[in-house]
């Protein structure tokens, strides 16, 4: 009896955080395609619905009466749970995400490293789709996306640890509560920039969206896939952008923190305000994936492996001199 | 302690099938993603026992890192369509006696190890004298590692270094003919440099040096 009421509250729990998630990943869609047609002087999708907001939800919709098509010559279990693995991936990171200092569905001592964790294994869908699907474009799409993310999962990892030198815990609420006087992104600025443009290339995002370059891959690892199959690859890579957006917020706007500390601003709830920074920095996404070009896959690489690795080492350096200098390691 | 044992018994199953199906599955991507499964399922019994940081290592290093490694090659080579004929054919049953001594050792070391703990039960206490028990693991790894190991640490560092070098040497080769791409010249690259104003005669052209 007791187990089962401890499972029922669980499923509660983790309800209560997956269903916004699943709702807002609907609506940053929508966002998305929004300031992507008003950079570009279009109206975007305003018909379904006020203001066109329930555009995903038929876009989903019809996804599902779609016919679900499978290859005949693709190697049809691992290509079922690609998708599937994606998805999963995307939704499962949320668990440590705090909204407030209570509203946290796993308070894990390692959480940072969780979400690492996690967004390292995010690569396997992309690769599962693209070699299961046992065709060209696929196949290129997702070796393509494999290296980026390898390389650039590196650069955010350097990063992750300047952050964590300042705090000297890698649970995620600790990381948010050593912001209270300072947010990390003045001291750390550069660090912000380039954990940003990092998580657009982690993302396949513009203008790293190389895995699915149109006009030479026609869609990457995504080619082979119809139906309902294809809206989950998409769904959790909106999931996935959300999830990067969290963290940089988590990291280094302060999260669920107020922008000061002034009686004001204690009136909205935290979460609110942990909402809006990841709206702050979606929006930054979307703009970028409206205004700059594809980046060349060489120049992608040279950024990755020349420019942000060594920059950040030398921050890390640069940070725990620092530290140590005028004694502000913090220590446990 | 009831879920406690369930999931014990379900990932170590999980843990064990998935190491066998490595061994005997014809393809051999599939054998690397029963090596994922794998990973997965022994980190998530680190975690089980409470080490939540060597667990997560685990993921970030085996399975986001190396495992994808593995992934790569196996894809590249091509060699998933191979049939497994280890057992069948007598041309490459040299394998056979190879695994068998490294697998002997392997248990070996294994029985060492474990009577260790079997018959001198303290053996643990008498090594985890300067742990702080009352700190989280990340935080004891930490302080051990970076004093009392430091030079054993730094050791395997420069041998994971020098294997790096070792591998990047071996494989690269300097191919002639090949253009590159200058970054530097392609972004200095002024109006002046790039762009020339010619008059064209009727009935003539213009010659385009090359």
């Amino acid at each position: 009896m007791e187990y089962i009421v401890l499972l029922f509250s669980e499923i509660y729990k983790i309800l209560y955080v997956l269903i916004p998630v699943l709702v807002s990943v609907a609506m940053i869609v929508w966002l998305d395609r929004r300031i992507w047609a008003f950079v570009q002087k279009r109206r975007g999708p305003n018909v379904v619905g006020p203001f066109g907001l329930f555009q995903t939800l038929a876009d989903a919709l019809k996804y599902i009466f779609k016919e679900i098509i499978i290859p005949a010559s693709s190697n049809k279990i691992i290509f079922i749970l690609a998708p599937i693995v994606t998805m999963t991936l995307a939704l499962v990171a949320w668990a440590v995400i705090p909204f407030s200092e209570d509203y946290v569905l796993a308070d894990i001592n390692v959480g940072i490293l969780y979400i690492f964790a996690i967004s390292s294994l995010g690569v396997y869908g992309i690769i599962m789709g693209g070699w299961a699907s046992n065709s060209k474009y696929p196949f290129l799409g997702s070796i393509r996306s494999a290296a980026q993310m390898v390389s650039y999962e590196v650069s955010i990892g350097v990063i992750i640890i300047n952050v964590l030198l300042c705090v000297g815990s890698l649970n995620l609420s600790d990381i948010v509560l050593a912001q209270e006087k300072i947010w990390f992104v003045i001291p750390l600025f550069p660090m912000f920039v380039i954990f940003f443009i990092s998580s657009l290339a982690e993302t396949n995002r513009p203008p790293f969206d190389l895995p699915e370059a149109e006009a030479e891959l026609v869609a990457g690892y995504q080619t082979e896939y119809s139906g309902m199959m294809y809206a989950m690859f998409w769904l959790g890579e909106y999931a996935n952008i959300l999830l990067m957006c969290a963290l940089g917020s988590i990291l280094f706007l302060g999260g669920w923190l107020a922008p000061m500390d002034i009686p004001l601003f204690d009136i909205v709830p935290p979460p609110v305000w942990l909402i809006l920074k990841i709206l702050f920095l979606f929006v930054l996404f979307a703009l970028i994936k409206a205004i700059v070009p594809r980046y060349r896959y060489d120049q992608l690489m040279r950024l990755g492996w020349k420019v942000f690795l060594p920059f950040s080492l030398i921050w890390v350096v640069l940070t725990s001199g620092y530290l140590l200098y005028f004694d502000l390691l913090p220590v446990y | 302690m009831l879920a406690h044992a369930i999931f014990f018994y379900f990932f170590s199953f999980i843990a064990i099938i998935s190491a066998i199906m490595v061994t005997v599955s014809k393809n051999t991507v599939h054998s690397v993603f029963f090596l994922i499964l794998d990973f997965i399922s022994i980190s998530c019994l680190f975690i089980m026992i409470g080490a939540e940081f060597l667990g997560m290592i685990m993921l970030i290093v085996y399975v986001g890192a190396v495992a994808v490694l593995f992934l790569f090659v196996v894809m590249m080579l091509n060699v998933a369509q191979q049939k497994n004929q280890w057992f069948k054919s007598s041309e490459t049953s040299t394998h056979i006696p190879v695994g068998l001594i490294v697998s002997l050792i392997i248990f070996f070391e294994l029985i060492i190890v474990i009577g260790g703990w079997k018959y001198k039960p303290d053996i643990i206490e008498n090594f985890s004298d300067s742990l702080i028990s009352n700190s989280t693991n990340t935080h004891t790894i930490g302080s051990v590692l970076y004093t009392e190991y430091i030079h054993l640490f730094q050791i395997s560092g420069m041998i994971l270094l020098v294997a790096m070098i070792g591998a990047i040497v071996l494989t690269f080769r300097k191919r002639e003919g090949v253009k590159r791409q200058n970054y530097f010249s392609q972004i200095s690259r002024e109006k002046n440099q790039s762009v020339e104003l010619v008059e064209v005669k009727s009935n003539e052209g213009v010659k385009i040096d090359v």
